[in-house]
């Protein structure tokens, strides 16, 4: 299914969508969106440049194996859970709020951080399976 | 106390990093470990006799109840000098029997954790603690058994002796637990205080049952003796450290140690009595057709652990105190048996009795405490085994209407465990060295001197019983509930009756040897009888539940997406189905509160509708996944009209990704056959049906329910309160519940493991496949 058309289109996509994906991550505090969504949106704009160019291209282009996103994203959530119980003392999960507000994130917290956890989890489990299936048939 | 039982783990694992350096001259270092927690619990010696009782106590997880509390009465401290004493022979024994072996590091780290694991079995106050370390005993012995892991009998014995002992530790999990529970506590020591309301409690009789069980596994009593005979296939120094001397007696003190809470009932009495009474007679005969020295040993070790049972049934002051010399007694000869048999072996090359004679030529030392461990089996004064059997005969004799035939059984099992004692002590040294064995020479001093000091202790404590009366047997009578200071240990007791029935033993069992020999032919006659014996009889059950479950595997792991999903839905619309009907005659619908459907909702039905259709009719596959994607959006819009914005857009990914990774994958799936004909059309039709109609009615249900907003209130209003969120969906997600879904991100990662180690192991095997 390598057509020009989708291949190029593709190539414009996969930017537009990774932005897109931040965009909702970021927002999922306030309004309709978050870490998990994100994710799945930018596991698509991933699978979508490998459908259009083939899976050897999308690997080159990410580097490293999207697995490597998965410990990455647990370990983020879980340091943001535990941040409370090394700074104020307070217990697992404790939101932990930046008292100013900033542009376009809001109120930056632990909470924040924990989502961007979530994000890199769910595209590295989903690349990793999708990868993973499309390799081996 | 702890960190007595730690320092063998810790050995273990030492040997992990420095056991290279352990493999040559230093092995014998390692015996160490055993000396110094020897001479530490002998230390104790004084203050135990004095009867105090040494406790340590650390709380581990007291929620649960489970403490590591240890304490060292004297029954404790029997068995650590036990475990401790014979521990530090065999480790120095060792070193010269597997010397220049691959994996002695390995051997010794067994060992070791053994050591501590058996330690900690015998201080532990807590119940619980205690079966985690009687767990670990099997599993070192486990190992153990497997020790010459190239051979396949030596891995099926410690299979056998896995599954049977291991058994027998989940039925002490469950006595523990009901004795927990009844007793309200864990501590041992504080059951003492509530014996009457244990036994009088309607769960006692199951708190017998299950803690027997675990006792009788471990301790290898009939029926379930026929694991210890096929342990001996581990080297002989295990043979005589875990499964003659410590580890089989565990079922013995764990019987010891719950006399005082559980005992005195009838059930318990006539239990013991009977299963240890059969027990030993029935080991004792068959050491009768043994001619591998080890077999006959693991026959006479049964006979003896039968014995100790009985007496523990008999139950008695005497009784008791007979079983308390008794594990001193047979620990003594019996180690020493096993280690010259294990000289024998090693020098000699064969452990068949038949093939032995004249042995003492070459090697007097083995031969002397050879003779000397016989005697002491047989129970010759002055020897210890003579002050063993005395009271043994002493307790039988004062057991009212049912004395003497319980002394006939005690008399004759003697009498073959005399025989057994002189076919290993006696046999390989006497008569004519054959000229196959006459270069046999005497192996290095690690090796015979453990055992000849054994030997030598056993008649110095049978000359001078006072050595162990007080400052050992006593406290143990005590700490089982009886009176220690009654106990009196003489070797010489005057002329009556017991003497007569110790010279009638002698003289039977001497004849008896000199008579009758051992041989092959007899031990095939004996083989005969195997189609009835319990070995066979569980082999074949294990076997027969292994086809079951083959079979019953095959049916619901049949290997079919379809069937499992089928399985699932029908289950589910069985067991929902039936609950939502049993317990009301009709649902609570109110159908009146219910808005009008709108246009465009109808409109959304239909395309699903029709899309389903489409699913059901495709002729391809692309057709069936483009259709149930149609199906999802469908499904999307209709969260967007009930504003749910965040589902619909999780479900609108969703089901991009799984349509996209369906393409992807498409061109290498089988071809799209029919695989359903008309009738299997029609079952998952009806299965489909029925499992929208219920849900559709829970879904009814659920809305005539009145709803307990608390929790959705609660979240709503505090969203922006506490959490500083107005999407209070992604709030409950990364903040109220965040823990949730730090479990569930973790899932996800174990699920996508799984997926890419299973596809990526069949890959590699493919990929072998080609290259040959």
């Amino acid at each position: 299914m390598k057509t020009i058309i989708i291949r190029t289109a593709s190539n414009y996509m996969l930017p537009l969508l990774l932005v897109f994906s931040v965009f909702i991550l970021l927002r999922g505090h306030y309004l309709p969106g978050g870490g998990f969504v994100g994710g799945l949106i930018a596991s698509i704009a991933f699978v979508l440049h490998a459908f259009a160019n083939g899976l050897g291209d999308t690997r080159k282009l990410l580097h490293f194996h999207p697995g490597f996103l998965m410990p990455t994203g647990l370990a983020l959530a879980f340091l943001s859970g535990i941040s409370p119980l090394v700074f104020t003392g307070e217990p697992f999960m404790t939101g932990l709020w930046y008292p100013e507000h900033l542009p376009i994130v809001g109120n930056l917290g632990s909470a924040l951080f924990f989502d961007i956890g979530v994000y890199l989890v769910v595209q590295g489990v989903t690349l990793t399976i999708i990868f993973t299936i499309s390799e081996s048939t | 106390m702890l960190t007595a039982i730690l320092s063998g783990f810790i050995f273990s694992v030492f040997l992990v990093f420095a056991g290279k350096f352990l493999k040559g001259k230093l092995a014998v270092l390692s015996a160490l470990v055993p000396l110094a927690l020897f001479v530490y619990f002998l230390s104790f010696l004084p203050q135990v006799a004095g009867g105090e009782v040494i406790r340590q106590e650390i709380s581990w997880v007291p929620t649960l109840g489970l403490d590591l509390n240890f304490a060292l009465d004297g029954l404790s401290l029997l068995f650590s000098l036990l475990i401790t004493g014979i521990g530090f022979l065999v480790f120095a024994y060792t070193a010269e029997y597997l010397k220049e072996h691959d994996y002695l590091d390995r051997f010794y780290g067994y060992l070791g954790m053994f050591m501590g694991a058996m330690l900690g079995l015998v201080l532990s106050d807590n119940l619980l603690s205690m079966f985690i370390f009687w767990e670990l005993t099997s599993i070192s012995s486990f190992f153990l058994i497997g020790f010459n892991n190239t051979s396949e009998a030596s891995r099926k014995s410690a299979v056998l002796a896995l599954a049977i002992t291991g058994s027998g530790g989940f039925l002490l999990l469950a006595g523990a637990l009901l004795l927990g529970n009844v007793a309200g506590t864990f501590n041992i020591s504080e059951m003492l205080a509530l014996s009457p309301e244990i036994i009088s409690s309607e769960y006692y009789i199951w708190i017998v049952i299950l803690l027997f069980g675990a006792a009788f596994t471990k301790s290898a009593q009939f029926p379930f003796h026929f694991w210890l005979p096929g342990a001996m296939k581990a080297p002989t120094p295990v043979s005589t450290y875990l499964h003659s001397a410590t580890m089989v007696k565990a079922g013995i003190y764990l019987l010891l140690r719950f006399t005082p809470v559980l005992g005195g009932e009838d059930i318990w009495n006539t239990t013991l009595i009977s299963v240890g009474g059969i027990t030993m007679f029935y080991a004792a005969v068959h050491t009768l057709f043994r001619t591998d020295l080890k077999g006959v040993l693991a026959y006479s070790t049964i006979s003896v652990l039968g014995l100790l049972v009985f007496l523990i049934g008999l139950g008695t002051q005497y009784a008791l105190t007979a079983a308390a010399v008794y594990i001193v007694v047979h620990a003594l000869y019996k180690a020493t048996l096993f280690l010259i048999t294990g000289i024998i072996d090693h020098e000699t090359g064969t452990r068949d009795v038949t093939r032995l004679s004249g042995l003492r030529k070459v090697m007097m030392p083995v031969a002397v405490a050879g003779f000397l461990a016989a005697l002491s089996s047989a129970g010759m004064p002055p020897f210890v085994g003579f002050i063993g059997k005395d009271l043994v005969y002493e307790s039988t004799l004062h057991m009212g209407s049912w004395s003497i035939f319980l002394t006939v059984l005690a008399i004759a099992t003697n009498i073959l465990v005399l025989y057994a004692g002189f076919v290993a002590g006696i046999k390989p040294f006497t008569g004519k060295l054959p000229n196959e064995h006459k270069k046999v020479h005497l192996p290095g001093m690690l090796m015979w001197l453990p055992p000849v000091i054994l030997a030598l202790l056993g008649i110095i404590i049978g000359i001078f019983p006072e050595i162990i009366n007080d400052s050992i047997i006593a406290p143990v009578v005590n700490s089982v509930g009886l009176e220690g200071n009654e106990v009196h240990l003489k070797l010489w007791h005057g002329f009556n009756l017991v003497l007569g029935l110790s010279a009638i033993t002698l003289a039977v069992g001497i004849l008896l040897y000199v008579i009758f020999k051992p041989s092959a032919k007899k031990e095939r006659g004996i083989a005969r009888l195997d189609f009835i014996a319990p070995l066979t009889l569980i082999t074949n059950f294990g076997h027969g539940f292994k086809v079951f479950s083959n079979w019953w595997t095959r049916i619901f792991q049949n290997g079919f997406l379809r069937n499992y999903v089928s399985t699932i839905i029908l289950f589910l619309v069985v067991l929902v189905g039936y609950s939502l009907f049993s317990d009301q005659n009709e649902i609570p619908i109110d159908l009146s509160s219910f808005s009008r459907m709108t246009y465009y909702e109808m409109i959304i039905m239909g395309i699903m509708f029709l899309a389903i259709l489409f699913v059901v009719g495709a002729r391809s596959r692309l057709t069936a996944v483009v259709a149930m994607g149609v199906v999802g959006y469908a499904i999307c819009l209709m969260f967007v009209i009930y504003s749910a914005p965040d589902l619909a857009m999780t479900q609108f990914s969703i089901d991009t990704l799984t349509v996209i990774l369906f393409v992807l994958v498409l061109s290498s799936l089988p071809k799209y056959l029919s695989i359903s004909d008309y009738r299997m059309k029609v079952v998952d039709g009806v299965l489909s049906i029925s499992f929208g109609i219920l849900i559709t009615l829970i879904s009814l249900e659920v809305l005539g329910e009145p709803v307990n907003k608390e929790i959705s209130n609660f979240y709503a209003d505090n969203a922006y309160v506490l959490a500083k969120g107005k999407n209070v969906v992604n709030v409950i997600l990364v903040d109220f519940r965040g823990v949730d879904t730090l479990m569930e991100i973790s899932v996800l990662t174990i699920a996508a493991l799984g997926v890419f180690s299973l596809l990526k192991l069949r890959l590699r095997r493919d990929d072998r496949e080609l290259k040959d």
